[in-house]
């Protein structure tokens, strides 16, 4: 017979700890000189940033012609990226807001993490929109409904002036729930330290918090209150971001099953980076007590179903376009799929829908190298999602006399550079200055903090 | 209708306190019947109808009890002779009786659903003097153009496709020269274009050529999509491009099913230094009528508006209106077998609207539904059969 477990929550670390050893853990990295692994990712990472901002600035001075894009095809990598960092975004905010709606506790341990990478992805898909796309960057301000002597206006039925909105949004409330998380584990920090500087910033940053009950029962309301206005954007922002697409005329994006075919897609994306990203951290920090396999396995099924989604989707725009009767859309995708881009596209169908079914075996999905090679695969997969959707489209249109093919130039290796580059200074540096697993939280579900029957 | 009732004009419900439904009792000199009331719009003021043979006591299953008998309103005496009295008086009851109707009523007083019907123009209706005034007023255009609008007609039965167009247009516009490694990478500025199609097989091609330009479509998608409204519409049915306003986003270009519009990725000027734009007479070429544009905007054919300007401020000075004959676009010029036709479409005897009302005449991709304005005239091949 087996024996019922009547615990209401099962401890999410994998042995037992106490909350003096859960802050030690996790403040270890913030407390000492970092290794010389991390100077080493820290180079190359930076060096790329750095390689990125002289490109970004070269284009400033010579005009964003050095990339490949030409007519027809006017949006590539620069509109490519945007859409794959929006995206990668995403998955943190799944994991802070939904997962926290549906008091998946288990999500405390990663939550942190996965909130700060959708950050550092907004800011670098920011960057792509203005900096890397338009051909006066100067003159961005453009965009914003701004009282003027002119009496200028934007166009608000224009897909762009709500991806401003959409994005400006996103980026507003993940840092607004990002710092509120923090707010506890900054005043632990500053409790800790005995360095006068940590001290002060600490201080500053923890915003006077004391641990109070009082304190406690307003940070729990306005944790659920950001959570909830948090949730709609999982939908939202990538919902818009397929309306670039989806509301123009071209064959191959004026579809209806863009919106929930990007979110599917934006998490599928956003857990493979988190979970790459974590599977690194939690080796290097030695967390993986607190960081667990049964996280990595739960990323690993929501990518399962999530790839699978994006596998339905693409399924769909096939017969679709064959059941519209539309010549230009059975044209696009028989050009998609054996067209001059047929290798992106069988890149994009291989790496998105084939490989990550290997998660169907619960053996490869707890294999750590193999889970590590997915979520690579699944991230390049998703990059060429947005680059066969936007390339192929373009590059053959309504005309055949003004179709083209697009080639990408050294300048356009530079830009993605540039992406990867900020993302992975910005995760280095946080895993260095800040808390990357949520102290209080981890707390909150470790043996012994839940009540028993 | 299950019932019959006593059918009252809003108003003159109103000054009785009732509405539909509501029970009253209407007296003449002979009697008095029970009735409930229905508002009826257009019935007269301060008077009441009310349908007979209605209230039956012996009809069968369906014919039985139904409605409200008002015989006892007529009296024996008039029983077969009035059916209008005078003098009749009404009087609120109390209670109600439900009336069933398929059609509901439209108030006529709720702003917000009066006259759906034409707002939402399925009932459409106009007056005898608008029919005599206009008979094609029921199909006017959505968009007005209250005065001219400007259209362009390809006659492809003359095109020789010998790009003196394209030539035309390159100096009027101030079209850059971007060298062969920019051509080669598909970013040519040609504002117009001689597209060239083959069919047929190797051994027995057939050729087709055809200009193409900005089509300063009605319905314009470039339009739509641009959030900074750097392109947009002109009174006159001009597609045009406020080069300072433009930011750079590309989205016009990506919109546009023509593929006419062009980017400037650099400043063609600065950038070839070493070539062309240096040299002492090129700095002399530019037409001084139009607008050097800078890198990072949008820009595409624009009917030659400075001609259009140009002429429209000659009109003026003249004291006249403009018409659609005062300007000839740089390309219409430049074309040695007059393929080209330019002028006022709201001008029925105007000579491109001719051309657009030619059973030979087409607008490319239709289904777009981007209600493009150059009108093309197919070509018919006379292979000698």
């Amino acid at each position: 017979m087996t024996s019922l477990d009547y615990t209401i929550d099962p401890p999410i670390t994998t042995r037992a700890v106490t909350p003096a050893e859960i802050d030690s853990a996790i403040a270890a990295p913030l407390d000492r000189f970092p290794s010389k692994r991390w100077w080493i990712a820290f180079g190359v990472t930076s060096t790329m940033l750095a390689g990125g901002l002289a490109t970004i600035a070269y284009m400033l001075y010579e005009g964003i012609g050095l990339l490949g894009f030409n007519q027809p095809v006017a949006w590539a990598f620069d509109i490519t990226n945007f859409v794959f960092w929006v995206g990668i975004g995403h998955a943190g905010t799944l994991i802070s807001a939904i997962l926290f709606l549906m008091r998946q506790r288990w999500r405390n341990a990663i939550a942190r993490f996965a909130e700060a990478m959708t950050i550092f992805a907004v800011l670098c898909a920011a960057i792509f929109v203005t900096v890397a796309h338009l051909g006066r960057p100067w003159l961005a301000g453009y965009l914003f409904p701004y009282p003027n002597q002119h009496a200028l206006w934007v166009n608000f039925i224009s897909p762009l002036v709500w991806d401003v909105f959409a994005v400006n949004t996103y980026l507003t409330v993940s840092l607004v729930f990002w710092y509120l998380g923090l707010i506890p584990d900054l005043a632990t920090l500053r409790d800790r330290t005995t360095n006068a500087v940590k001290k002060l910033v600490y201080s500053v940053l923890s915003l006077g918090w004391r641990f109070s009950n009082r304190h406690w029962s307003h940070y729990e309301r306005m944790y659920l209150i950001l959570a909830g206005f948090a949730t709609p954007l999982v939908l939202s922002v990538h919902t818009i971001v397929s309306f670039d697409f989806a509301v123009s005329v071209n064959p191959g994006w004026h579809t209806t099953i863009f919106p929930p075919y990007f979110v599917a897609g934006a998490v599928f994306s956003g857990f493979a980076m988190v979970q790459n990203v974590l599977i690194i951290v939690r080796k290097m920090f030695k967390l993986e007590h607190i960081i667990t396999m049964k996280h990595l396995e739960n990323m690993n099924k929501v990518m399962l179903l999530t790839g699978s989604m994006v596998g339905y989707a693409y399924a769909m725009e096939m017969f679709v376009a064959w059941y519209s009767g539309s010549q230009f859309e059975r044209f696009v995708f028989l050009n998609r799929a054996l067209g001059p881009y047929a290798w992106a596209y069988w890149t994009m169908v291989s790496c998105n829908v084939v490989f990550v079914q290997l998660f169907w075996f619960k053996r490869l999905r707890l294999s750590i190298p193999i889970m590590f090679a997915v979520g690579v695969l699944v991230n390049v997969g998703m990059w060429f999602e947005r680059y066969v959707i936007i390339v192929t489209t373009l590059s053959r249109d309504f005309l055949p006399s003004s179709w083209g093919h697009f080639s990408p130039t050294i300048f356009d290796f530079g830009i993605m550079m540039l992406g990867f580059g900020l993302f992975f200074t910005l995760v280095l540096l946080f895993v260095r200055f800040l808390p990357s697993i949520a102290m209080a939280e981890i707390k909150a579900v470790m043996d012994g903090a839940q009540a028993k029957h | 209708m299950w019932d019959n009732y006593a059918a009252l004009s809003p108003i003159t419900a109103k000054q009785l306190g009732v509405t539909s439904g509501d029970l009253v009792e209407v007296s003449t000199s002979d009697g008095a019947a029970t009735v409930p009331v229905f508002l009826q719009p257009g019935q007269a003021e301060n008077s009441v109808s009310i349908a007979l043979g209605y209230g039956r006591t012996n009809a069968g299953p369906i014919g039985t009890g139904i409605g409200f008998d008002v015989t006892p309103l007529l009296g024996t005496a008039t029983l077969n002779g009035a059916r209008i009295l005078s003098g009749a008086t009404i009087k609120k009851t109390g209670g109600s009786h439900e009336i069933v109707s398929t059609q509901e009523h439209h108030a006529l007083d709720d702003e917000f659903t009066k006259e759906l019907h034409l707002k939402r123009k399925i009932v459409r209706e106009g007056t005898l003097a608008e029919y005599e005034k206009n008979p094609n007023f029921l199909h006017e255009e959505k968009v007005t153009y209250s005065g001219l609008k400007w259209a362009m007609a390809i006659d492809l039965n003359k095109c020789i496709g010998c790009n003196a167009c394209v030539a035309g247009c390159n100096v009027e516009n101030n079209i850059p020269v971007v060298g062969k490694d920019q051509v080669a990478n598909g970013r040519e500025m040609h504002w117009i274009r001689i597209d060239r199609y083959y069919a047929g097989t190797d051994a027995a091609p057939s050729l087709s050529h055809q200009p193409m330009l900005c089509q300063h479509c009605d319905n314009a998608p470039c339009e739509n999509v641009c959030p900074v409204v750097a392109t947009n519409h002109s009174p006159d049915g001009l597609n045009q491009m406020a080069y300072n306003r433009c930011v750079g986003t590309k989205y016009c270009s990506n919109n546009c099913p023509y593929k006419v519009r062009r980017f400037n990725f650099f400043d063609w000027r600065d950038r070839f230094a070493d070539g062309y734009y240096e040299e002492q007479p090129f700095d002399l070429v530019h037409n001084p009528e139009v607008t050097v544009r800078s890198r990072g905007v949008m820009e595409k054919c624009t009917f030659c508006i400075q001609r259009i300007m140009e002429a429209r401020q000659h009109a003026t000075e003249q004291g006249r209106e403009l018409k659609g004959t005062d300007v000839k676009t740089a390309c219409q010029e430049a074309c040695p077998a007059t393929a080209i036709v330019f002028g006022d479409m709201s001008d029925p005897k105007s000579e491109v609207s001719k051309y657009r009302a030619h059973t030979l005449g087409y607008h490319v991709l239709e289904e777009t539904n981007a209600k493009p304005n150059v009108t093309y005239i197919a070509r018919l091949k006379n292979l000698g059969e």
